[in-house]
């Protein structure tokens, strides 16, 4: 049962207002560096645009989804209201303040730094102060989901702690450490350098910093579509949850190995010795035992309710999956697009195979296709799943459901297939515009075209999207039935002490932390010499 | 629910968790910091010790030990936001005071009826900079130099914030045809950054000049300059290798861009 409902949508909109907002800027600035438009007269205001895009898709979105799913996962899996709504409001009101308090200098050309804060770039310390109170604002979710499973546990001692909360608190502990490495590089390098306290500033450590949340932070924005799949999907399709400790594992197994690896993003730093960079690269391949746990996981447990629905064969039974229903079309579109972004990740992890790519337009590919497809598709899901439960109306159009998850899964393939392609090209990444009439850049631009297609069929689902949730608050009152998670082919009656608490796996998260970052971040303190003066963005003439 | 007492944490999966985790962190780092940096044939390292300080980052010493010395004098100038501090009504009065022997080229009030530089609402750093590299040599001229020999680091201070002090020119014109491709756009493929990116227009990088308004003449001579190796005392060859690529109509370009602006 949902208590807060209203607590939950303010989180939902405010994300899915934002989302909106930024993939408008994604598609602008995929027309204006192709060839359909002249060199724009501006290349600040092409920064400023990938700024405002980056910010918001990378902190301010998926952090808000994050929360409103976590509070949701708490009151509905533990059964009982939530405990700190006050304080929940604050986070809202940090993120929300934090959001316009970083955009508006941003907007006003005073920080076209882009999203990674790219130091000795300095931009107006509002923007910094912004980013930082939406993380403080993250944290007190990260605090609240921690309070609620500790207060549940207290209460039932010795049951196993369900398996959606378990997986959300997982999520909670990995974003509270992994924001700390960003938050010391804002609060002691940038904020200080963009008041005027410092002149100088190490770039190369504070580079570091910012890959110790770089990496993890993806995780992050990961973990709610993992549940999405663990919890939702089975159910969602008439199967059960294959097995319910191997999806606690996989949580407990992305909370060690998704933190130590964020150097293998510093493969082109001098300041980082290879042999971290080696390390944090066999840490990186790592991630894939959870990533491939979970994908036997659904795929199994998809096939029980594909094998309860008359399914027959060894692949026979995929026909017999319920095709028609969105949280079907929703993973099956998530896993193609996770392979082949996953597939893409096993090259830039690669310390060698890295450098055939590092800096092109491959990696954006990557990204956009693991984040905003994979993953962001299971937010739609995640909406469309719960929107009914928090609204108390009916989502009736689920034919309208279908053509927007089909065009989001359509349009990102044909955004980022291209972009993987002209980064194998040689494509730079971060670059206001191309001269296309050189033979050498020739070749890239049918390519880019096929991206800029691809953004509008972008636009196109995510005002789909926003027409659904809108039209879910419009459509004639309902009593949904209770909601409820799946359910494990063996519903756990007792589960090992390691899979219900977090003590093991975060204590070797901070472990790894120190093994993997201690020397790097030890050495560059250290030295006095690796500081260079400030650059800054938007400055007066 | 009647739930049997969990396993302790100090049980099986307490210590294989670990003893996995410690087994591949020391294989990685083993591999990582010895094995593969002295498996190379030619590998550049002096035994293990050597690879391994080498492959945790420590900064050595060069083995390169004859650093390449400048056939030239070059810029001592070191171009940072701080590099001058916000100046005093003082330190603009003694520069007003000081620019007096500029009249004669710079004009009574920083405006040039010859073809040199208009001064009045120069950058104060891009006055300091040029000074200093006048009277160091890194820049030659032959009234420059003698002008800026006896100067003090304090009168080229004032001197930057008298200048900087006045107002520019207004606009004299309104700006109908757009600009052209060298000043917004650069030249991408031939590595040259737009001119609008750091002297005005776009942006403002810190240590360049303000050229709006000044001579086509000066500006035309200037490009010519840097493109020859004549002048040289642009700090890291910024401006030569712009110039270097850019091509005699592209100069002219930009030379009548900026003298026709504002």
């Amino acid at each position: 049962m949902l208590n807060h409902k209203r607590l939950v949508l303010a989180h939902f909109w405010l994300a899915f207002g934002s989302f909106g907002l930024a993939l408008l800027l994604g598609a602008w600035q995929m027309w204006v560096r192709s060839p359909l438009h002249p060199w724009i007269n501006d290349p600040e205001h092409y920064y400023r645009s990938v700024t405002a895009h980056g910010t918001t898709m990378a902190y301010v979105f998926p952090t808000l989804v994050a929360m409103a799913f976590g509070y949701a996962v708490s009151e509905l899996s533990l059964g009982r209201p939530l405990i700190g709504v006050k304080w929940a409001w604050a986070g809202w009101i940090l993120v929300a303040v934090g959001t316009v308090t970083a955009l508006v200098p941003v907007s006003l050309g005073l920080a076209s730094v882009l999203y990674t804060f790219y130091p000795p770039m300095i931009g107006n310390p509002l923007y910094y102060i912004g980013v930082v109170l939406v993380v403080v604002g993250s944290w007190i979710w990260v605090a609240l989901m921690v309070v609620n499973v500790q207060a549940w546990k207290r209460a039932n001692p010795g049951a196993p702690v369900p398996l959606p909360m378990y997986a959300s608190v997982a999520g909670s502990l990995l974003w509270g450490w992994t924001a700390v490495g960003a938050a010391l590089e804002l609060v002691f390098q940038l904020v200080p350098a963009s008041l005027g306290l410092a002149h100088t500033i190490d770039a190369g450590l504070a580079r570091v910093f910012f890959s110790w949340t770089l990496h993890a932070i993806v995780y992050f924005w990961l973990i709610p579509a993992y549940i999405a799949y663990y919890t939702i999907v089975p159910r969602a399709v008439g199967g059960r949850l294959f097995s319910d400790s191997m999806a606690r594992l996989a949580f407990a197994l992305f909370l060690v190995v998704a933190m130590p690896i964020g150097i293998h993003h510093l493969f082109g730093d001098p300041e980082v010795g290879a042999g971290f960079k080696f390390v944090h690269s066999v840490f990186t391949a790592l991630v894939s035992i959870p990533t491939f746990l979970t994908v036997f996981t659904i795929t199994a447990s998809v096939e029980i309710a594909a094998r309860l629905r008359g399914g027959r064969g060894a692949l026979g039974w995929l026909k017999a999956l319920p095709w028609r229903n969105p949280i079907m079309l929703a993973v099956a579109f998530s896993f193609v697009m996770l392979g082949f972004g996953g597939a893409g990740g096993l090259i830039n992890m690669s310390y060698q195979l890295d450098q055939s790519i590092h800096n092109t337009q491959w990696v954006t590919g990557h990204f956009h296709l693991i984040f905003a497809g994979a993953i962001v598709i299971m937010y739609f899901a995640i909406a469309y799943d719960l929107w009914p439960h928090l609204t108390g109306r009916a989502l009736a159009d689920i034919g309208l459901i279908r053509a927007q998850l089909w065009s989001w899964f359509i349009g990102m393939i044909v955004l980022t297939f291209p972009w993987h392609w002209v980064g194998i090209l040689g494509m730079p990444r971060r670059m206001a515009f191309y001269d296309y009439s050189n033979p050498g850049l020739a070749p890239d631009a049918l390519p880019v075209v096929a991206s800029v297609i691809g953004g509008a069929i972008l636009v196109v689902s995510g005002a789909l999207f926003i027409t659904v949730l809108i039209r879910g608050h419009l459509a004639p009152r309902v009593e949904p039935p209770p909601y409820r998670f799946s359910v494990a082919v063996h519903p756990p009656r007792t589960v090992p002490a390691a899979l219900n608490g977090y003590g093991l796996w975060v204590g070797l998260m901070l472990a790894l932390t120190l093994i993997n970052y201690g020397f790097p971040i030890f050495h560059l303190m250290a030295r006095s010499d690796t500081s260079v003066p400030l650059v800054h963005i938007g400055a007066s003439r | 629910m009647s739930a049997q007492p969990p396993e302790p944490p100090s049980g099986r999966w307490f210590a294989t968790s670990i003893a996995v985790t410690l087994v591949i962190a020391c294989a990685s780092f083993v591999a990582g910091f010895a094995w593969l940096p002295t498996a190379e044939r030619d590998s550049p390292f002096r035994g293990v010790w050597d690879a391994i300080c080498s492959s945790a980052g420590l900064v050595r010493r060069s083995s390169i030990t004859d650093v390449v010395k400048s056939s030239y004098q070059t810029s001592a100038v070191v171009v940072s936001p701080e590099m001058l501090p916000a100046p005093t009504a003082e330190s603009v009065g003694r520069g007003g005071t000081l620019a007096s022997r500029c009249t004669m080229c710079h004009g009574a009030r920083g405006v040039s009826d010859a073809n040199t530089p208009n001064l009045s609402g120069q950058y104060a750093p891009a006055i300091y900079k040029q000074l200093r590299d006048f009277k160091s040599g890194a820049r030659a001229n032959a009234i420059m130099s003698p002008q800026a020999r006896d100067l003090s680091d304090q009168d080229m201070r004032d001197l930057a914030a008298y200048y900087a002090y006045l107002p520019r020119l207004r606009a004299h014109r309104a700006r109908t045809e757009p600009a052209p491709a060298i000043v917004i756009h650069g030249a991408p493929m031939r590595n040259i950054a737009p001119c609008a990116a750091c002297h005005g227009t776009i942006g403002y990088k810190i240590g360049t000049e303000w050229l709006e308004g000044e001579s086509p003449v000066y500006l035309r001579a200037q490009l010519e300059a840097f493109a020859s190796g004549e002048r040289r005392n642009d700090i890291s060859e910024q401006m030569r290798n712009v110039a270097r690529g850019m091509t005699p109509t592209e100069i002219e370009d930009a030379a009548a861009y900026y003298a026709g602006n504002p």
